[in-house]
């Protein structure tokens, strides 16, 4: 750190996709063991700008980029990622670049192993010789030591939870002995927040090496915390290139957001009465992996929206996927006094209930087919709409029209981003794509609606615009909403009471006004803080 | 666990070959043959056929699926030996020769089966039988109607009574059984080509120490998963072409190996259900397309040949026409491939679901025993 | 300019050179003393022939099933159909559709037991599809030899026992569909007109069904089972829907051929026709989980006009029987190219 000359730097790239500007004159610096938190919204460039670091084929692909990166002070121009590796730049995507049926040590010297040579390899070239088992575990354990992490290296990542195996991709990151350039793209992402503790120490245990670090993260807590600092981009432009020190989390959300960061709360949140309970659920265990719920029991009122919080793994995501039967569960639910069939996707959907999954790709879209099918297909499946009768009903065909218009309603009121109703949904963005999963429940009008993750990889902007649609909806149609996430403060925001749920249960039931600090014992299991709404419960 | 359930786990472990087993039991009384008889038929057609079934490893290995393709190593392993024929290059040396012969072509031929299939990435399979297909095409024009017209043939003797094209049927006098008498042990009343057995354990071998090796870890990483094979370095593309020629040249031996045994060839056809066997053997012996180990092969191709030497009686025996003997004797061999293949499909979901069995229902005050769900 | 290029790339270049290769064997025709309206009515009556079995890939690819090399079990269900209808000694409308009614309610059950088996091996369809395809024309060869036939034109003459391996149906049901409101031109040219209706009423029936409910959840199935069961629809339930379908068309499908081939065809005949239909949807456009009525109409009239022309032309040519090689190349040939390539979606 300090006065070295700059590993990285970035000199006006700009760079567009069919016409569309992503990144326009974007600069900046990065020095030897210096973090640098860089911050936006989805749509801001900072993926685009990695993948023109990185050498990804699509930029050259799509037309190549403006500007110069020079690495040590000389321009580079990758043409795919292994020319960036061989420049000493490590990239840990978001998603896992790792072979499940391989060990740790097997996935940390991929492609790198430590070999032997054997008597084939004058004929046949260098991968005839034999694999060093002894060597590659130790080259393994000596980069789980670098990290200050507890590993098995000989564990199958198959079995592993979701923090080791992101340990394991920096580990592979940081084997490599050219790496001197980090990028971390979401890291903590799907971390709890003692294992993200840990990643943020690991991080800055490699920048006291040399090792420079680019820490992408919309955790602005976390890039508080660990950057040295912090460049925002908005609407691809670099607006903002300064030290963190003195910066507050609020400054860097202001300058990602361009607009006044709406506050809180409103001003009934807590503070409202309900009626009679709208869902009543009692021992409810569900086997989903790696969310397992062993015996949840819990009301919902009429009217109300009850957020689940706790770390991740705990279960919070099993309980509405169990309820709206989409892995194996038992116990007893009741939906307006009447009990509700588990394991079955359709009873629950036929009885009033909807589910937005935090499995977006995987589940919540058809992402060959057009956004209309996406958002009319529950809605037409289950309650028989966007069908027209044909003949005089001897049967009845998709209404095409009909599921347009809805589309478009939606298109409106959610703000998604596409080129019309018939794009498909994998060509969205990430942020639009949830925004599209969200549509598809409301047009199917719930009594209850479960929402899993509602904002996870949505910008500050459009975080906030889905969290003000799901209290308009519950506020002017009386949709009571039960929402599962892992960030506390927007269930704070917007939630009456807020349920923690810790290894398969219940730990307690708060309020929104109630200090983090008690949120904080419940999840890391301590003993349950007063629960609120109980009192108006019927026992059982 | 109780007795009973380790019990019921063996049976659905390796129901596929116990289902075999019974299958086989039960035709061969009716069959009326002798055990002495079965036993000497399947030492003869392990040495027949293990090695051609040894070449479907390496591309399961690597994630390419069962290789259809291999028919192209053995329509090179027969242009071989029809060369081979026509310049009377006789005993073992004849097969050396054929093996000489047959190899540059299998390299190219699994080069444009490997080059082919990573076109056609998720639907390796299907592309393979066709290829198969779309080669014998190009082997008929090459061999009917090119050799004797374009290609030289020495011997007219081999050649159709029209002047151009191989003859229909090839005697391979000249190198028959010449691996198997090499080295022949004569003990117990049964005969044993040691020499194939040999080159049989020594290619196992070969297979063994192979994926000790960086090119053998890179296989099994694509096997796994391509993307991030691709993303860490490893030459996807080009190690599946590896694989694929590997296995297409060991076809190429394989069908050598098979042809001297039987000591005729019918030319235009003797490579049809070379694919067909192999695969059912390995399928039989417990393997799966993505999992394929030595004991697979051994075991697949002792129980599969078992069977359709005793079906064919035993059917005959039992309904009283050749044809019906026949025919069943296919049907068994299809339906039981189609059987194989269904009873792992359900097996691995079995597995999956009694895996997790411990986590489900309300577990009073139990402890969370499981890693899996906790990130503590 | 550029909507020009979209085009090409969208229909695909092998097509584009599979017909221009068809048009120039028309071409090269006359000069070879094919004659040309003998070749166009060839092509048509093939081509009507076999669209049904191209139609019947189309419900198990958009369910995400693959591609039905198992059709030999609708072909089976037509074939007892048919045998029954010759049985009974039913002519004409009566022969025909009788062998049409007679099936389905086999068909509908083979595919029923058929489509239970694909569900549980998803993932795998297709290579026990074709197991499940062999297996079943092998156990039906049994069957034809034990079965009580005992119509005269059917059975063995002297000592034999079973069906025969061909059965005419002259004086039954042959060119029922063919003949009716056909146009005839000179010598040799006949307009299939009825079984080109049948043909087209049949693809008209399955576009609508496609855009029904059940269509409709069929095709999320095949695009993503886990969002079709999260929004209630049961995926193995559509995929057996999609297995029936495509075995009840494969059943009228083999009565359809047979009236314009003029004979049943018994034993291991059924064993090749799934790679012929698989063959022409690909070459249509269709990929593995999508396909439309644009791919069937398409990809069987290229076929078959291959099929048809490439011998016919190229024998007279070369003046030796070559044409057995060249059509194996060729089809073959064809087949892999459109496995090899990424089609893109159509709807």
């Amino acid at each position: 750190m300090g006065q070295e000359s700059p590993i990285l730097s970035i000199e006006h790239v700009s760079k567009e996709f069919y016409g569309n500007v992503v990144l326009h004159d974007v600069c900046f610096e990065l020095r030897p063991g210096e973090i640098l938190g860089l911050v936006g919204e989805n749509g801001a460039g900072k993926t685009t700008l990695m993948r023109i670091l990185f050498g990804m084929p699509v930029i050259a692909e799509t037309g190549g980029y403006k500007g110069r990166v020079c690495i040590d002070g000389k321009e580079v121009s990758f043409a795919s990622p292994f020319d960036a590796l061989d420049a000493g730049i490590g990239m840990v995507h978001q998603e896992f670049s790792l072979i499940p049926g391989f060990t740790t040590t097997e996935n940390i010297v991929l492609n790198r192993e430590s070999m032997r040579p054997s008597i084939l390899n004058d004929v046949f070239g260098d991968r005839m010789s034999v694999l060093d088992r002894p060597a590659m575990r130790k080259r393994a354990e000596g980069a789980i030591e670098k990290l200050g992490v507890k590993l098995d290296p000989d564990m199958l990542i198959s079995e592993m939870p979701v923090g080791h195996k992101q340990f394991t991709e920096i580990a592979r990151e940081i084997t490599r002995s050219k790496t001197r350039l980090l990028v971390l793209d979401e890291p903590t992402a799907v971390l709890t927040e003692s294992e993200a503790e840990v990643l943020l120490v690991a991080l800055r245990n490699l920048a006291k090496l040399g090792i420079a670090i680019i820490f992408i993260s919309h955790r602005l807590h976390e890039v508080v915390n660990v950057a040295d600092r912090v460049v925002v981009l908005r609407d691809g432009l670099a607006i903002k290139d300064t030290p963190v020190a003195g910066v507050t989390v609020r400054d860097i959300a202001s300058w990602m957001v361009g607009r006044h960061v709406a506050t809180e709360r409103a001003a009934d949140v807590g503070n409202r009465g309900f009626g009679e309970p709208i869902l009543e659920v009692e021992r409810l265990w569900v086997d989903m992996p790696g969310e397992t719920v062993r015996d949840v029991s819990f009301s919902v009122r009429q009217g109300e929206i009850l957020g689940f919080g706790g770390l991740a793994g705990q279960g919070k995501l099993g309980v509405p996927n169990g309820i709206m039967g989409l892995f194996a569960a038992g116990g007893s639910v009741l939906l307006k006094g009447a009990e509700v069939a588990l394991n079955s996707p359709r009873r629950a959907l036929e009885m009033g209930m909807a589910f937005v999954s935090e499995d977006r790709r995987g589940v919540g879209l058809l992402l060959d087919e057009s956004l209309e099918w996406n958002i009319a297909f529950t809605a037409m499946q289950i309650q028989d709409k966007y069908l027209k009768p044909i003949l005089g009903g001897i049967f009845r065909l998709r209404d095409d029209e009909g599921m347009r218009k809805l589309t478009e309603e939606y298109v409106k009121a959610l703000d998604i981003k596409c080129t019309s109703p018939r794009q498909k949904a994998k060509e969205l963005s990430g942020g639009n794509q949830q925004k599209v999963c969200l549509a598809k429940a409301f047009a199917v009008k719930p009594d209850l609606l479960f929402v899993s993750e509602p904002t996870r990889g949505i910008d500050v902007g459009a975080k906030r615009l889905v969290l003000d649609t799901l209290q308009r909806y519950n506020r002017e149609y009386g949709t009571t909403i039960v929402m599962v996430s892992s960030e506390l403060e927007e269930l704070r925001s917007i939630c009456d009471r807020i349920a923690i749920v810790d290894e398969g249960r219940i730990a307690g039931i708060l309020p929104p006004t109630a200090e983090l600090a008690e949120f904080g014992l419940l999840m890391s299991g301590e003993a349950a803080a007063k629960d609120v709404g109980r009192a108006s419960e019927a026992s059982k | 666990m109780s007795e009973n359930k380790s019990i019921g786990r063996f049976f659905t472990e390796n129901a596929v070959v116990i289902v075999f087993v019974l299958v086989t039991v039960a035709a061969i009384p009716s069959s009326g043959l002798s055990i002495q008889y079965i036993v000497q038929e399947m030492i003869t057609r392990l040495g027949r056929n293990t090695f051609l079934v040894l070449a479907l490893l390496l591309p399961i290995y690597a994630g390419m699926g069962l290789n259809f393709g291999m028919t192209l190593g053995a329509m090179s392993g027969q242009v071989g030996l029809i060369l081979a024929i026509n310049w009377n290059v006789a005993g073992v040396e004849g097969l050396v020769f054929a093996a000489l012969v047959g190899t540059p072509i299998s390299v190219l031929m699994g080069y444009v089966t490997g080059f082919v299939l990573n076109k056609a990435k998720g639907r390796e399979m299907v592309t393979g039988y066709m290829l198969a297909f779309f080669i014998n095409g190009i082997y008929q024009l090459v061999v009917l109607y090119m050799m004797g017209f374009i290609f030289p043939i020495r011997s007219p003797a081999i050649l159709l009574s029209r002047g151009y094209g191989i003859r229909n049927t090839l005697n391979l006098e000249g190198v028959r059984q010449s691996l198997d008498d090499a080295l022949m042990l004569k003990a117990g009343g049964f005969a044993i080509p040691i020499a194939t057995f040999l080159v049989i354990i020594a290619l196992c071998l070969f297979v063994i120490w192979f994926k000790k090796t960086k090119l053998g870890q890179d296989m099994r990483a694509v096997g796994h998963d391509m993307t991030v094979a691709d993303a860490a370095g490893v030459p996807v593309d080009r190690t599946r072409i590896i694989a694929i020629i590997i296995s297409t040249v060991l076809a190429c031996y394989g069908q050598i190996i098979f042809l001297q045994n039987m000591g005729n060839m019918a030319t235009y056809n003797a490579h049809d259900q070379t694919s067909f066997f192999a695969v059912a053997a390995i399928l039989v012996g417990g393997a799966s397309v993505k999992k394929a180990t030595i004991p697979n092969v051994f075991i697949g191709v002792i129980l599969l040949h078992v069977l359709f030497v005793v079906t064919p009686r035993a059917g005959q025996n039992l309904f009283g026409s050749a044809m019906i003997g026949e025919y069943f004797r296919q049907f068994i061999g299809y339906g039981v491939i189609a059987l194989s293949l269904v009873l792992y499909a359900w097996r691995s979901r079995q597995d999956a679901i009694r895996a997790r069995e411990g986590l489900r229902g309300v577990t009073a005050a139990a402890k969370p025993a499981l890693s899996e769900g906790g990130a503590k | 300019m550029n909507k020009i290029k979209q085009y090409v790339t969208d229909f695909g270049w092998p097509r584009i050179i599979i017909f221009i290769f068809l048009v120039l064997l028309f071409v090269a025709a006359p000069f070879v003393k094919v004659r040309i309206d003998a070749s166009i009515s060839d092509v048509l009556n093939r081509f009507g022939q076999n669209a049904l079995f191209v139609l019947a890939m189309v419900p198990m690819i958009q369910a995400g099933c693959g591609l039905n090399f198992g059709l030999s079990v609708g072909i089976i269900a037509g074939l007892i159909g048919s045998t029954l209808s010759v049985q009974f000694g039913l002519t004409e409308a009566f022969g025909f559709f009788g062998a049409v009614v007679l099936s389905i309610p086999f068909a509908v059950v083979f595919g029923w037991f058929y489509g239970k088996l694909l569900n549980k091996v998803k993932g795998e369809e297709m290579t026990i599809a074709m197991y499940v395809g062999f297996a079943g024309v092998m156990f039906m060869c049994i069957m034809w030899l034990i079965l009580p036939y005992n119509g005269p034109t059917m059975i063995w003459g002297y000592a034999g026992k079973g069906l025969r391996t061909t059965i005419t149906i002259e004086g039954f049901y042959r060119h029922f569909l063919n003949d009716f409101l056909a146009i005839r031109i000179g010598n040799s040219f006949v307009f299939p007109t009825g079984m080109l209706l049948f043909v087209g009423f049949a693809a008209f029936l399955m576009w609508l069904f496609m855009r029904t409910k059940t269509g409709t959840a069929l095709t999320a199935v095949g695009s993503n089972p886990d969002y079709a069961r999260a929004s209630g629809v049961s995926a193995d339930r559509m995929r057996t829907i999609s297995v029936v379908l495509s075995t009840v068309l494969g059943a009228i499908g083999i009565v359809v051929y047979q009236q314009s081939y003029g004979f049943i065809q018994l034993y291991t005949a059924p064993l090749d026709m799934p790679f012929t239909a698989v063959a022409a949807i690909l070459i249509g456009g269709a990929s593995v989980n999508k396909a439309s009525m644009v791919n069937v109409l398409v990809g069987a009239f290229l076929f078959q006009g291959l099929l048809t022309m490439t011998p016919s032309v190229i024998n007279s040519t070369l003046q030796t029987d070559i044409s057995e090689v060249v059509r194996i190349i060729v089809s073959n040939g064809i087949i892999i190219y459109a496995l090899t390539r990424k089609t893109k979606v159509t709807k």
